[in-house]
C-alpha cells in the first residue's frame, strides 16, 4: 500500500523534499537521498507521524531498523508507538550475542545481524528503513525476527522503488510506503 | 558537564539510575581491555530510552538550536529523536562514501591508523546554533573531528551531547575543541547481569 495513493496533503511535501542524485554509488542508480527530507523539520515530523498513526495503538512491541539510515526514522516511531527499537546492523558492529542472516546483493553477499534476546517469541514487529528496492535486505531482517519467534507485522519505508519490484519478494508480507519513484 | 553535577531536577536522578541500569557492559569488545558500553540493551527499554531523549529535548529546546548533527551509527539513533524533539533539523555525520552528494570531510587520528567523518556542503548555513549528539565519548578524537566540519561551515556548535562519558578531566574528555561537553552518564566498569 502506499499512502501517496490516498493523497494525504502532508506527502506532497515530504516528497519534493527527497534529492535525487543521479549516478550514484554506481552510474546508472538514481539515488534517493532523504537527508534533504531531514533538513526541513515538518516534512521530517510529517514523515514519522505517517507511521505513528498508522501503527500506534496496534499492539506493536518492536520496531526494528535496518542500518544506517532505518536508524534515523526507527527510533521516533518506536518511541511514539511504545515500542523497542532494535537495531539490525551490519556484521561484527554489535557487540553481544548475535544471530546474522546471509543475503545476496547485485554482487556477492551481505549480512545482517541482531542482539540474541532483543526480541521474544510472540511480539509483533515492524521492519522501517528508508527505501525499498529488490526487498533482498528487508527480507534477511524479516528472516532475523521470524526466526526468534517474532510475529513481522508489516515493512515501513519513506520510498518505494516499484519498477525494482521488492514488494513481490516479501512473501506475502505487507509494505507500506509514503512515496514511490519512477524513472519514467 | 555531567547532568547530576549540573543539579538534577527532582526526579531525574530517579531517570538517571534507569537509564545507566539499563545499558549493558560487554568485556573485552571490540578487543581485549575495553569495557564496552551497549546502548542497544537501553532501546529496549521504551521509558528509560524515552527518559534519555527528553533529558537532553528539555536541556536544548530554549537554547534556539537550528541544527542536530548526529555522528553514525549510534548517533543518529538518539539524534534524529531530539532534533524532532526541539523543531530542529537533523544533519547526519558519516563515514566515508556514504552521502551521496558533495561533502566536506574532515580526518581524525584512532589509536591505530586515522579514519574520517564527512558532511553535506549545505546543509548546514553559516552561523546557524548547531549540537553534536553522539551516544559516548572517549577520547573526543570523533565529536572533534565532527566540530571541525561544522565549524568549517560557519557554524557554531554549541554542544557535544553524549550519553555516556568518562567524568575525570585527567582520564576522559571534558571540553571538545573548547566546546562544553553534557553528558548523562559515566561509563560502567563492571560487567551487569543481563
Amino acid at each position: 500500500m502506499s499512502a501517496y495513493k490516498d493523497q494525504d496533503p502532508r506527502l506532497h511535501g515530504i516528497k519534493t523534499k527527497i534529492r535525487v542524485v543521479p549516478n550514484f554509488p554506481k552510474s546508472g542508480i538514481m539515488f534517493q537521498d532523504i537527508t534533504t527530507l531531514l533538513l526541513d523539520p515538518k516534512a521530517f515530523k510529517d514523515t514519522i507521524d505517517l507511521f505513528v498513526e498508522r501503527y500506534k495503538g496496534k499492539n506493536i512491541s518492536v520496531v526494528a531498523g535496518i542500518e544506517a539510515r532505518g536508524f534515523i526514522f526507527g527510533p521516533p516511531i518506536a518511541l511514539a508507538i511504545g515500542a523497542k527499537f532494535v537495531p539490525l546492523r551490519k556484521p561484527k558492529k554489535l557487540p553481544g550475542k548475535v544471530i546474522s542472516q546471509e543475503y545476496i546483493l547485485e554482487y556477492g553477499r551481505d549480512c545482517l545481524e541482531m542482539h540474541v534476546g532483543a526480541v521474544e517469541p510472540g511480539e509483533r514487529a515492524l521492519v522501517v528503513d528508508d527505501l525499498i528496492a529488490t526487498g533482498g535486505t528487508l527480507c534477511a531482517a524479516m528472516d532475523l525476527l521470524e526466526r526468534v519467534g517474532a510475529e513481522v507485522m508489516e515493512c515501513a519505508c519513506v520510498i518505494e522503488l516499484p519498477e525494482l519490484k521488492g514488494r513481490e519478494r516479501l512473501n506475502g508480507k505487507p509494505l507500506y510506503v509514503l512515496v514511490e519513484y519512477m524513472e519514467i | 558537564m555531567f547532568v547530576l553535577e549540573n543539579g538534577a531536577k527532582k526526579g531525574e536522578e530517579q531517570r538517571l539510575q534507569a537509564i545507566s541500569q539499563a545499558i549493558r557492559v560487554v568485556p573485552h569488545f571490540p578487543k581485549q581491555g575495553i569495557m564496552f558500553q551497549d546502548i542497544t540493551t537501553l532501546l529496549l527499554d521504551h521509558k528509560a530510552f524515552k527518559d534519555a531523549v527528553d533529558i537532553f529535548v528539555d536541556r536544548y529546546r530554549d537554547m534556539d538550536i537550528s541544527v542536530v548533527a548526529g555522528v553514525e551509527a549510534r548517533g543518529f539513533i538518539f539524534g534524529s529523536s531530539i532534533a524532532l524533539g526541539i523543531g530542529a533539523k537533523f544533519v547526519p555525520l558519516c563515514k566515508p562514501g556514504k552521502l551521496p552528494g558533495e561533502v566536506i570531510s574532515e580526518k581524525y587520528v584512532l589509536e591505530y591508523g586515522s579514519d574520517c567523518l564527512e558532511m553535506h556542503v549545505g546543509a548546514v548555513q553559516a552561523s546557524e546554533r548547531v549540537i553534536i549528539i553522539d551516544d559516548l565519548v572517549a577520547t573526543g578524537g570523533t565529536l572533534s573531528a565532527a566540530t571541525r566540519l561544522l565549524e568549517r561551515a560557519g557554524a557554531e556548535v554549541v554542544e557535544c551531547g553524549c550519553v555516556i562519558g568518562v567524568s575525570d578531566p585527567k582520564v576522559g574528555c571534558n571540553k571538545v575543541n573548547g566546546k562544553p561537553l553534557y553528558i548523562l552518564l559515566e561509563p560502567r566498569e563492571v560487567e551487569n547481569d543481563f
